[in-house]
């Protein structure tokens, strides 16, 4: 078994950046070689930089605090955040887009984080649920999700409680109708939604 | 997912360099909401992404006097929240405050929305775009097609064409702009979709390093009605199983002109002229509409397990012209 | 003899009150630790080959390009050469890696030449007359599966002495069915069995029928019958899709101990069924599990990906090993519920009496076929005849799905029931009143339900005859369904500790699913001891603490509020012995209540909690908690529920679209404990049956033998926007808490998809026949009533 990886996959003059350098790119016609040719392009212009497929450094803003990594360009944020920093709240279920349970807000707006790279979602700033608790204390969302008893298993819960407070924030008088398109991104196995709708419903009439 | 490099270019002809001349190679990263889950299915294995996102030029909604310009990395929700757009084009609005869900919305672009790739089980589970056996025959008209295609089904594609807004921007009489090594090029968006007749075509005339820019709206004159409806089992957040979206010319009670596009029925967005034509002359009752909508599925041909998707094509049809005359669906 | 017995009502202090689930804060914060979200030091990530092929036998299988890989550590073979695999997506290679991106390049870097086989997957038509095999001889491998697809020990019992054997079973084989669930009966069946050996030698086809079971006259029954009733009605298969995907993280800690988490329904009961195929001893085996993200009857075993994630960290020089299945495999292999249909002839007196049965049923649990449900469901219809098909098939093995095979008897009965009702232009309502005495002893229960889930529907003020609700386009309907279920507690241990300072510990080996089980054993110990909820530190989820029951079949409830009450009664009692001299009485005088020790009826005597506990002395007090096992009669649990549910629907009769307007649920489960998460359960076993009702299927591509939806788009589950008004009423009080503690987790789930069928069906004028209700099963069903 190879057991040389470890120290290869620490090593700078590895990543992706320092081994191929800059492209150089210019009005030709000539299509830019891709992985398997050569590094470099004779030609004079821009320069735009190629990443990867190696590790690079990235530098993510999570919850307010700049964290770097080294992670190839196809590691998703989610896995980032879950593999790399332990951020966990995230959760991975369908890895496609499907179920909300990564939803995690990029510059504010709700998306899903396994359907963004982790190197696009540089000098963004990113949210994650853990950052809703203020000094111990739960956000009014979450506390209405525990009154009205709105998690079961808890596994759809955090995408759940990032996407309705991204959802209030935006339309704090929601009506049912805004409340069908509003929350339709995010799916739960154990039935919690009369749950969330009656938490819906608390928040709204206390114009949260 | 398979390695590739990542490159984000300023500006298209930097983009458009480090597109590669052939399918596959190369593949342009924007929304990346269906990008990446093709890549995870190991469907598409680029060696190269490009991130267009960091181009300016794509970005925002331009309202002119005659026109509107959407910029292809507009996101689907920009588009939903536009007041020009919710004004003047609420048919539109309604397509893109039905798609898909408010995680998507917010990352999706209208460019990547036009190029998305087919839904297709058999395509996403690996089998190709025109999936066959190793004699040539068609695996889909054996295999499940409950959501295949029931009109321009006649060669070898059955998927149906994924983007449920491109059949409301037809109605509106969109052209799309098309960005590439040479000068850029402006199509009718009807003429942008294509049905491939082998697997080395896709579904639109893109060439492989050519990027959607825009998308231009013209203003639709105050005698015009839109209506959009679609078909879909789950409530919100599904793939429907037909839509319509019409545009009626309206002289009084009266239809001048009309367009009918139909989505999730055909390879492409379905334009059914002969059922638009019917309608000139017509006022909208409902017999008149519904001879309509028999005339936009004529032509049409049923797989094994879809016939049902014959007549929920009527059915939008149907509700979507009552929609933009004014009654209810 | 201490005094276990449950309080009475004016002495429950937090028993049967709508108490807050306990662990909701860790869970809406995203701090509750899931198995997916564990993350050991040096962790490596472990990855499946899986074959593309329903059918196939591997010959031959090449994993020296993935060895070669950078980052890759440890190449593990789960099937090799020669073997045949029977569903898509089963095992073959596990590899671990440095990340899962490296596991993946692995995984494709790996050559294998498989022999495809011919492939079965298709169900849901009627067996073909020529294709159908009377059932013949069993092998081991039969048992094995029916055992896997929780068919009743009875029925298995029952076929071997009919069939016989292919072969002597030896005593591994013994032995191993045993450990599989196989009880005596089965055993002694086996034991005894005659051994056909040629039999083995002939394939076997894929319709396998079994004797006809009859109870009564059938024939007299159905010719003095003076309406007689037939129809169709199945549901599909199912899967169960649970959120946190089936998996586990294995370490060796030393060359002889395991350490393992693992995404489980059945925390002590994994080190049992991990020692054999690892050859160690289970004591040697520590399973720890924090929070588990649904399971629903399909995390009770540890799965051959569990043991190859220990076998691959043994070859990964004991490095700890993540084996998480990504969704397609989750949905493909890790679950599913069978299928189940039936053409029912019903027969039935003028006045609405039911005397007879006959049913032909077929269905499929994958390869092993699968056994019959129970029908008639609910009620014992005096004369019956019965006969099952059981059809074996590449789709994948069955698990237990909530409720294994009510679901599937309920919409087939009910269903039944309410045709011929139709037949007799009755309300179903009056139809289902009238022959409760078939319901046997739970018919009162079931009379007072339905009076009450009438109230709560507006039933009498909605229903009309089938197909006279329309306006437009939109057709409305009602229909209803009752249940039953059994839910005595499990076998369940626990330790509680008094500590001196007044602190209190409670450790037990059980899960909570999010049934809400931590809630309920802290009300149990609190309510006991006087104290809030939040004064007791309670540990589960570790094979360190003492062992309790897996959660399924409803039996968690009962068995760790059991063993939970007998620790805090003993514990209490013994703090009453240190503390009486200082009250200055007799320790059966004292009673806690209020966070006091205080002698009953004087409050002028009374100590605080803190004041009494420093009375221990040094060493904490400790009792352990027992739930008798099942050969005892049971006390503080028990067994036996009975549930009315009532659905109204809209139907779009030109989309087939069904809209569901209102859903009412009426359980009882005994004494309830939490009376909030007890309703939580009933309102996500209604919103899981609208989705299995109208929108699940796991849908099986006849070409490839794979599975075409094994993603959350197309295998739909309902969103927020599908669920209406839901109304839950819980039998308490009187005739209801006496009876002790009573599991929930099955009952509520079993009544939607019928009750929903026959809404549907009240609704277009028309039997809709198999479940769940796609617009082209209505339309399809709307075509046929032209039809006719």
């Amino acid at each position: 078994m190879p057991d040389s990886d470890d120290a290869k996959n620490s090593n700078p003059s590895n990543s992706g950046v320092s081994r191929r350098d800059f492209l150089k790119i210019g009005s030709i016609t000539v299509a830019v070689p891709l992985v398997a040719g050569t590094g470099v392009v004779d030609a004079t212009g821009q320069e735009v930089k190629v990443y990867g497929p190696g590790k690079v450094p990235v530098t993510l803003t999570v919850n307010g605090k700049p964290r770097s990594l080294q992670v190839e360009p196809r590691v998703t944020l989610l896995d980032a955040l879950r593999d790399q920093l332990d951020i966990t709240g995230a959760k991975r279920v369908c890895d496609r887009g499907e179920c909300g349970a990564c939803t995690v807000l990029l510059d504010n707006k709700t998306v899903y984080a396994c359907s963004v790279l982790a190197i696009e979602a540089q000098g963004k700033s990113i949210t994650t649920v853990e950052s809703f608790m203020q000094d111990g204390k739960l956000h009014p969302v979450q506390q209405a999700f525990v009154e009205n008893d709105a998690s079961q298993c808890g596994f759809c819960t955090p995408g759940f409680v990032v996407a309705t407070k991204a959802f209030l924030d935006r339309h704090p008088g929601a009506t049912a109708e805004d409340v069908r398109r509003g929350l339709s991104g995010n799916l739960c196995r154990c039935g919690t939604y009369d749950g969330i709708k009656k938490a819906v419903a608390q928040l709204t009439q206390k114009g949260a | 997912m398979r390695p590739f490099e990542y490159a984000s270019p300023r500006d298209l002809s930097q983009a458009s360099l480090l597109l590669n001349k052939t399918w596959g190679d190369s593949e342009i990263l924007a929304g990346g909401t269906d990008l990446l889950a093709l890549m995870k299915d190991d469907v598409v294995r680029p060696k190269r992404l490009v991130n267009i996102k960091e181009i300016k030029e794509l970005r925002g909604i331009n309202a002119g006097p005659s026109e509107i310009r959407i910029g292809a990395l507009t996101t689907l929700a920009e588009i939903a929240d536009n007041a020009a757009i919710m004004q003047n084009y609420s048919a539109l609005a309604e397509s893109v405050n039905e798609a898909a869900s408010p995680q998507i919305r917010n990352l999706a672009t209208l460019g990547g929305n036009l190029c998305q790739r087919p839904r297709c089980w058999y395509f996403r589970g690996g089998f190709g775009l025109i999936p066959k056996y190793e004699d040539g025959a068609d695996m889909v008209e054996d295999g499940d097609n409950r959501y295949h295609a029931v009109l321009g089904n006649d060669g070898p594609a059955k998927f149906v064409s994924p983007s449920t807004i491109a059949p409301a921007l037809i109605a509106y009489g969109a052209q799309v702009r098309i960005s590439g090594p040479g000068s850029p090029r402006q199509i009718p968006l009807e003429k942008f979709f294509v049905i491939p007749k082998n697997e080395s075509e896709r579904e639109h005339d893109l060439r492989p390093n050519e990027i959607v820019t825009e998308v231009i709206l013209p203003k639709p004159a105050s005698t015009m009605r839109f209506g959009y409806y679609e078909v879909r089992q789950k409530k919100a957040f599904d793939w429907p199983l037909a839509l319509a979206a019409v545009a009626l010319d309206m002289d009084g009670n009266t239809v001048k002109s009309a367009r009918i596009v139909m989505g999730a029925v055909a390879p492409v967005p379905w334009v059914p002229a002969d059922a638009a034509n019917f309608l000139a002359g017509k006022e909208i009752k409902e017999d008149t509409v519904w001879v309509a909508a028999q005339k936009s599925i004529e032509g049409s041909k049923a797989l094994k397990h879809n016939s049902h998707k014959i007549w929920l094509a009527e059915v939008a049809v149907k509700r979507a012209l009552l929609k933009a005359a004014g009654g209810t669906a | 003899m201490p005094e276990y017995s449950w309080p009475a009502a004016d002495q429950r202090a937090l028993i049967g009150k709508r108490i807050t689930r306990v662990d909701a804060p860790a869970k809406v914060s995203g701090l509750a630790k899931y198995t997916y979200d564990v993350k050991r030091p040096g962790m490596l990530f472990g990855k499946i080959l899986r074959s593309p092929y329903a059918h196939a036998k591997i010959v031959s299988l090449d994993t020296t390009a993935a060895e070669k890989i950078p980052g890759v550590k440890a190449v593990h073979i789960i099937q090799g050469p020669g073997s045949t695999i029977h569903w898509a997506g089963d095992e073959i290679v596990a590899i671990a890696a440095v990340d899962e991106n490296v596991a993946d390049d692995a995984v494709r870097a790996i050559k294998v030449k498989y022999e495809p086989l011919p492939h079965f997957v298709n169900d849901s038509q009627h067996p073909p007359a020529d294709a159908v095999e009377q059932q013949g001889p069993l092998s081991a491998d039969d048992l094995f599966d029916m055992l896997d697809n929780q068919v009743p020990n009875a029925q298995i019992a029952s076929q071997v002495q009919q069939y016989g054997m292919t072969a002597k079973a030896d005593g591994d084989t013994l032995k191993e069915l045993k450990a599989n669930g196989a009880n005596d009966d089965i055993l002694n069946a086996v034991r005894q069995a005659t051994v056909h050996p040629d039999s083995a030698k002939k394939p076997k086809g894929n319709y396998q029928k079994t004797a006809a079971v009859v109870q009564g006259d059938p024939d007299q029954a159905f010719k003095d019958a003076e309406v007689r009733s037939e129809g169709e009605y199945g549901a599909s298969v199912i899967t169960h899709c649970c959120l946190e995907s089936h998996g586990s993280i294995s370490e060796w800690t030393d060359n002889s101990h395991l350490l393992v988490h693992m995404s489980t329904q059945n925390v002590s009961g994994i080190p049992g069924q991990m020692a054999e195929p690892l050859k160690m001893p289970a004591a040697n085996i520590r399973v720890h599990q924090d929070h588990i993200g649904g399971g629903f009857g399909s995390k009770f075993s540890p799965d051959r990906w569990g043991i190859a994630t220990a076998q691959i960290s043994q070859k990964a020089v004991g490095k700890p090993v993540r084996i998480m299945l990504e969704r397609d495999s989750e949905l493909e292999v890790a679950g599913a519920r069978p299928s189940a249909f039936a053409r029912v002839k019903l027969g039935t007196k003028k006045d609405g009496t039911v005397v007879g049965w006959e049913s032909e049923s077929w269905g499929t649990g994958g390869p092993g076929g699968g056994g019959m449900p129970p029908l008639p469901y609910v009620f014992n219809i005096p004369n019956q005849r019965k006969q099952h098909t059981s059809i074996r098939t590449n789709i994948g093995p069955a698990r237990a799905w909530r409720a294994p095979n009510h679901p599937q008897a309920a919409v087939i009965t009910m269903g039944a029931m309410e045709d011929a009702a139709a037949k007799l232009q009755m309300d179903p309502l009056d139809f289902f009143l009238k022959n409760l005495d078939l319901t046997g002893a739970r018919k009162d229960v079931y009379r007072e339900e339905l009076g009450i889930a009438s109230e709560l529907m507006g039933w009498k003020q909605k229903w009309r005859p089938r197909g006279e609700n329309r306006e437009g386009s939109i057709a409305r309907g009602l229909g209803l369904s009752i249940h039953t279920w059994g839910g005595r507690g499990h076998a369940s241990e626990c330790d509680l500790a008094i500590h001196p300072d007044g602190s209190v510990n409670l450790k037990m080996g059980s899960q909570d699913l999010g049934t809400g089980t931590r809630t309920c054993i802290l009300i149990v110990a609190a309510d006991t001891l006087g104290i809030p909820v939040d004064a007791i530190n309670l540990q589960i989820g570790d094979t360190l603490y003492p062992p309790s029951g897996g959660s399924g079949g409803s039996t968690t409830i009962g068995g760790v509020s059991s063993s939970t009450r007998r620790a805090a009664v003993d514990a209490r009692d013994a703090l009453f012995a240190k503390v009486a001299p200082a009250l200055n009485a007799q320790p059966a005088d004292l009673e806690c209540a209020n966070g006091t020790v205080r002698v009953k009826g004087d409050a002028s005597r009374s100590l605080s909690w803190e004041q009494a506990c420093s009375r221990i002395g040094a060493m904490p007090i400790t009792a352990h908690g027992k739930n008798p096992d099942r050969s005892k009669p049971p006390d503080l649990t028990n067994s036996g529920v009975g549930g009315v549910q009532m659905a109204e629907v809209e139907v779009d009769t030109e989309t087939g679209i069904v809209t569901v307007k209102k859903m009412v649920a009426v359980q009882d489960c005994g004494l309830i404990i939490d009376l909030k998460t007890a309703e939580s359960q009933c309102l996500g076993a209604l919103i899981m049956g609208i989705s299995y009702s109208l929108f699940e299927e796991k849908i099986m591509d006849p070409i490839s033998g794979r599975m075409l939806n094994p993603n959350m788009e197309f295998y739909r589950l309902a969103g927020l926007a599908d669920i209406p008004e839901l109304v839950v009423h819980m039998m308490t009080g009187k005739g209801y808490d006496e009876r002790g503690v009573i599991g929930l987790g099955e009952p509520p789930v079993i009544s939607p998809g019928a009750a929903l069928a026959n809404a549907v069906t009240n609704a277009i004028g028309i039997r809709i026949s198999h479940i769940p209700m796609t617009p082209e099963r209505v339309l399809a069903t709307l075509e046929q009533k032209a039809d006719e």
